[in-house]
């Protein structure tokens, strides 16, 4: 698979690092954001480290958009490669500005595709252009590195659980501008990170990583529903569905939201129809029943067909459901008792109705409406959520 | 002040010379030394540091003697110098300047390199992937960053090679104007008996020293707290 394709990232590193053997292989498309997932020590900034040629593995491969940055007889130095590197500690150079430090890696003729001002009211830095980085919070440093990253002009931009090193406070106030970052900007974007609820807000692609192996790569939905891979059987089970606006409902303050195979409606402020929404859909937060509740509390029940059954422990089964009726639409997950399985007497296959108790909004492509005048995006635009 | 004849104040501009030089010299030499010290991680950095700090060890009559063993007629420094027409490198000032480089060199690169070494590999891997390359890097990055041990360096280099004297009485010849230092004169007093002269020359230095070692430490605390 060593070959370089015009519009993908194309990786492979093997062999052993410090005695820490690693077989890393994976080729996602070079747009969106691409997460590489999985636990506390497992390669994962090895890895990066690798793709940004900071760490020099022999008989590694990296080509980003067909270009070439490593294969067995070149090898780029860092400094060579078109990356924006956000190291896990914002690193920022004690001895320049806020401003210095931004501008230390942007090219000197001044038109540039990423512009300065751009970058700076991205990212809410105007401030603290004039500071020195000794006076910035820990969030505020992580942006301005943000920005540094940016400013360089980079092809592919790399951030290394660039919240890791921050308090819970601090994530909550970094975390939209990573989710502003791709739709802002058409640059292709590697997120490590072991925590999948971060993950699940913008990732596109996802690279999931076990003891210094890649164990599987693809469309972010479509490993959280795979049955064969941990995700979709642990107990935070849960699948990230793009939706689009459709309407709102102005009487009961409901978004209508369309899903293939389904019609949400969520309680959340209105948003303008087109806009694309991120929801979050927990395999605990979904019921199954054999026929359609006559007269219930729930108004997201749909029509489903169910694809797989998982054994998680001994009590409890989780249910690959596809929407719509025959099954065509969207893949959710659904997590049940074993007892209601048998007494329910289902089976892979079955035509069932799906319930959805809850759904959480997890970010819009634009602020919503009724915020746009106030200039600020609310404090915290996630977790809108809809009850029964 | 007015006990000091004029041979203390060619002497003391003598002195300067040779301290200023040997700075100077330590900065150009040592600074990159130093750096390959701190990064690199081979055997060899290890050995050239310690051959680097034998002088703080050693009695300067040891170095003296070997380096007046190099300087004089038949070693290299005899060859270097029959190249422009003297004899020999030992008794010149040019031989000073070598004997107080290298007695001066450890106390230069032992802050410089610690300087290097704390700052770690992170902000030069962060210039890299900002597009520096590595001698862009050193200069803008790591330079500044150790500031601190390279001026503390710089000034101690600078106060050893003012108060020299163990291999300059090995290797200067003691001529006047040419190689006699403060320090040598200072000797010279006190073998003659001549204490006033003697107790002014070491009373200045003593204040020198003080304010030496007073300004590095107001310098390390100034700079600790900006950079905190």
């Amino acid at each position: 698979m060593r070959i370089a394709t015009p519009g993908r990232i194309d990786v492979a590193f093997s062999g052993s690092i410090a005695g820490f053997s690693r077989d890393t292989q994976f080729s996602v498309p070079a747009k969106g954001v691409t997460a590489i997932f999985g636990p506390p020590g497992c390669g994962k900034t090895t890895l990066a480290r690798c793709i940004a040629g900071l760490e020099p593995l022999p008989n590694g491969f990296c080509a980003i958009d067909g270009e070439v940055w490593q294969d067995r007889t070149t090898f780029r130095p860092p400094h060579l490669r078109p990356i924006g590197y956000v190291f896990q500690e914002p690193s920022l150079f004690p001895h320049l500005s806020v401003r210095r430090n931004l501008l230390y890696g942007a090219p000197k003729p001044k038109p540039t595709p990423i512009a300065f001002d751009e970058v700076v009211e991205l990212l809410e830095i105007a401030p603290l252009l004039d500071r020195s980085p000794s006076h910035l919070s820990g969030g505020e440093r992580q942006r301005v590195a943000m920005g540094r990253a940016l400013l360089s002009q980079p092809r592919l931009l790399v951030m290394d659980e660039p919240l890791g090193a921050l308090d819970r406070c601090a994530r909550r106030e970094i975390l939209p501008f990573i989710e502003r970052l791709p739709e802002k900007l058409a640059l292709p974007m590697i997120y490590i990170g072991h925590d999948m609820a971060e993950i699940e807000h913008f990732a596109d692609y996802l690279v999931m990583m076990e003891r210094g192996v890649v164990t599987a790569a693809g469309p972010l939905q479509v490993l959280q529903r795979d049955p064969a891979l941990p995700l979709a059987a642990s107990r935070e089970a849960a699948v990230s569905l793009d939706a689009v606006v459709s309407g709102y409902d102005g009487r009961y303050g409901l978004l209508i939201l369309r899903l293939k195979g389904a019609r949400l409606l969520v309680p959340a402020p209105p948003f303008a129809p087109g806009v694309h929404q991120r929801l979050r859909i927990g395999a605990s937060d979904v019921s199954v029943a054999r026929e359609a509740p006559r007269a219930g509390s729930m108004i997201n029940v749909f029509p489903a067909r169910i694809r797989a059954c998982l054994p998680l422990g001994a009590a409890e089964i989780t249910l690959v459901l596809a929407l719509g009726t025959g099954g065509s639409g969207t893949e959710i997950l659904a997590r049940i008792t074993r007892f209601s399985f048998d007494s329910l007497g289902l089976k892979d296959g079955m035509d069932v109705f799906a319930q959805l108790k809850h759904v959480s909004l997890l970010s819009a492509s634009e602020p919503p409406l009724q915020i746009v005048t106030t200039s600020r995006p609310a404090a915290d635009p996630g977790q809108a959520s809809a009850a029964a | 002040m007015d006990g000091f004849s004029p041979e203390i104040w060619e002497s003391l501009e003598l002195t300067v010379e040779l301290a200023s030089l040997t700075t100077v010299i330590l900065l150009v030499l040592g600074t990159p030394l130093a750096w390959w010290i701190a990064r690199s991680k081979s055997l060899w950095a290890e050995a050239v540091a310690t051959i680097i700090a034998l002088p703080l060890v050693l009695p300067p009559t040891v170095i003296g003697f070997y380096l007046l063993a190099l300087l004089g007629p038949n070693g290299p420094g005899g060859l270097l110098a029959s190249l422009w027409g003297g004899a020999t490198l030992a008794f010149t000032f040019t031989g000073l300047v070598v004997g107080s480089v290298l007695s001066a060199l450890p106390l230069m690169v032992q802050p410089i390199r610690n300087a290097f070494a704390a700052m770690g590999d992170r902000p030069l891997e962060v210039a890299a992937t900002l597009r520096a390359s590595p001698l862009y890097a050193f200069f803008t990055v790591a330079l500044p960053v150790a500031r601190t041990g390279v001026l503390t360096g710089a000034m101690l280099g600078f106060a050893h090679a003012i108060g020299t004297f163990g291999i300059v009485l090995m290797i200067g010849g003691n001529i006047p104007g040419r190689t006699k230092v403060l320090s040598a004169y200072l000797f010279d007093y006190v073998q003659a008996s001549r204490w006033r002269e003697a107790s002014w020359l070491a009373g200045a230095m003593v204040m020198f020293a003080f304010a030496v070692i007073l300004t590095l430490t107001l310098i390390d605390k100034y700079s600790g707290r900006r950079s905190r």
